[in-house]
């Protein structure tokens, strides 16, 4: 016999794919939508209400487009790298914390299933993983479609994400100090309320903002595919669905990225005043189904400040114009790099010096 | 030098200050351009639903025009069919019968008077070339998109004006057009399915 809690586990991680799919769908209704009403538009809105079949007409005329595969391509390579792109992208948000945690009483037992695919002690560092991996989804693509095009835009892609991610992983390095865990449900934990990092490191949030917008490779760092440069980079050759997964594998990494700036930086599920609405609620509907409430309503938060990161996505990608590939290096390389070790140092003495003082002067 | 617009700026190459170079003020500056514009009335005109003043000489469809006892101005010269760049105008002439003066004004008429649709291409020489008045393109209709081949050519069933619903032109210039009445520039221009 299937336990409860199982079910009910699988059925949390059921939904937060589904829901990651959904969310990175209309995220490209929502870029569409964002982008033309910053230059005072309408955008798409022929479609459905206000335009909201348009992904799903995208999606469409996305199937029935002839799937070309160029002669000279590598085939298997060519076919392998819009799905390691989208595996990739797939795989990060299984650490994320999408909330609390739901309780269930059977008979036997009370179940408390935290809404978190895996809760394992290196979350951290399994998304850098990952994150990491998904340039070989670029790099196999622009390799095996033997254009020249598509192979300077998987080198700028792969060049431009190793850069970004020394930064990125310098930046999280202070994160993980004050925290002293790699795991993603201890971070997120430890910022209860409106304790958020965000005050802490209002520095390192910078660094790793721009860092992730250099590993979505979303403007002003799309160099790989930059089409005044190269076409269309390193998905030049590409048609049809395989093009299809490349971009929707990019809105996925915006979707995730954006959930992990959420969880480090702004506290993930907390929110202030979430002890009192806990309290209240448990009151009110019992402890079990008021939990469950409360949990809900975290969730709901979260999700509130991805949306707010992913329209800051768009945003920015209306606002600042693309890097040049030299800029984009000096950025990375010389100004990026030692801002994060400068901000480790910082931290690390803050930690030292200001902790015990403070703790000692509260007492 | 003497510049030749007042709009010049001395470009300076003096060192960027840490705020410049930190890239971040300017960025949120950048930000909240664009965001204000996030807020701003649209300026699309949504086509199909809504439809803009095309100005008072808009060429749109074409009328014959008759005159004010409801004869066909039209005397079959052929001017039009001459001028038209597209030769997209055919006629054929007819002498007027006893018994059809307030038919036609002139002593010749055109029996067929027709128009591709397809080859017109609204340049409105036909309007200019006409000695008796009788071409106009109106300003307050469209031709409609075709789908069948046959309806692509006009004849004078579509063409000569209504005497129920006449084509009058209060205004030729925008100057006029607005003199006159305001609400006069604003009507819709009608569409024909």
């Amino acid at each position: 016999m299937l336990e409860a809690g199982f079910i009910i586990k699988a059925l949390i991680i059921l939904a937060l794919f589904g829901v990651t799919l959904l969310i990175a769908t209309y995220s490209t209704y929502a870029e569409r939508k964002v982008a033309a009403f910053l230059q005072d538009r309408l955008g798409p809105n022929r479609a459905g209400p206000w335009g909201l079949l348009q992904p799903i007409a995208d999606a469409g005329k996305m199937f029935f487009k002839e799937d070309f595969i160029p002669a000279q391509a590598s085939k298997w390579l060519f076919i392998a790298g819009p799905c390691l792109s989208m595996l990739t992208a797939l795989m990060a948000s299984a650490v994320i914390p999408f909330g609390d945690s739901v309780k269930y009483a059977t008979k036997e037992k009370l179940w408390t299933i935290p809404v978190q695919a895996i809760d394992v002690n290196i979350g951290v560092l399994y998304i850098f993983g990952v994150v990491s991996l998904g340039v070989y989804g670029l790099m196999v693509g622009g390799w095996a479609s033997n254009n020249k095009f598509s192979l300077l835009g998987a080198i700028r892609a792969a060049s431009q994400n190793i850069s970004y991610e020394i930064s990125m992983g310098l930046s999280i390095i202070a994160i993980l100090m004050m925290t002293g865990s790699l795991s993603m449900s201890e971070i997120v934990n430890q910022q209860h309320g409106g304790n958020w990092n965000i005050f802490y490191q209002p520095l390192g949030f910078i660094i790793f903002i721009t860092c992730a917008f250099a590993e979505c490779n979303r403007t002003p760092f799309d160099l790989p595919e930059c089409e005044t440069e190269l076409i269309g980079g390193y998905h030049t050759e590409y048609s049809s669905m395989k093009l299809g997964f490349y971009l929707f594998s990019e809105y996925i990494n915006m979707f995730v990225s954006s959930a992990v700036i959420s969880s480090l930086y702004f506290g993930g599920f907390n929110y202030p005043g979430m002890d009192w609405v806990h309290a209240q609620l448990t009151n009110l509907m019992g402890a079990i189904a008021g939990h469950n409430v409360a949990t809900l309503i975290g969730t709901a938060v979260l999700f509130g400040k991805i949306f707010f990161f992913i329209f800051f996505y768009m945003w920015v990608r209306w606002t600042l114009p693309r890097f040049r590939y030299d800029q984009l290096m000096n950025l990375g390389w010389k100004g990026l790099i030692p801002l994060a070790m400068l901000n480790i140092v910082v931290t690390g003495a803050a930690i030292l010096f200001l902790k015990p003082l403070l703790t000692a002067l509260l007492k | 030098m003497q510049p030749l617009t007042n709009r010049s700026k001395q470009v300076s190459h003096k060192e960027m200050t840490l705020a410049e170079r930190a890239y971040l003020p300017a960025i949120i500056t950048g930000l909240g351009i664009t965001i204000s514009h996030f807020f701003k009335k649209k300026v699309t005109i949504q086509y199909p639903e809504q439809k803009r003043y095309l100005g008072p000489v808009f060429r749109g469809q074409h009328v014959l025009k008759r005159d004010e006892e409801g004869r066909e101005r039209c005397t079959a010269c052929g001017l039009c069919a001459v001028a038209c760049p597209a030769e997209a105008i055919s006629m054929v002439a007819e002498e007027r019968e006893k018994g059809e003066k307030h038919l036609y004004r002139e002593e010749k008429y055109a029996a067929v008077y027709e128009i591709n649709m397809l080859r017109c291409i609204f340049c409105g020489l036909c309007e200019e070339a006409c000695p008796k008045q009788a071409i106009y393109l109106r300003h307050d209709l469209f031709v409609p998109v075709f789908t069948e081949r046959d309806h692509v050519i006009y004849g004078k069933d579509k063409l000569v004006e209504n005497m129920n619903d006449r084509y009058l032109r209060a205004a030729w210039t925008k100057e006029e057009a607005l003199e006159q009445d305001i609400k006069d520039i604003t009507p819709q221009p009608r569409i024909q399915l």
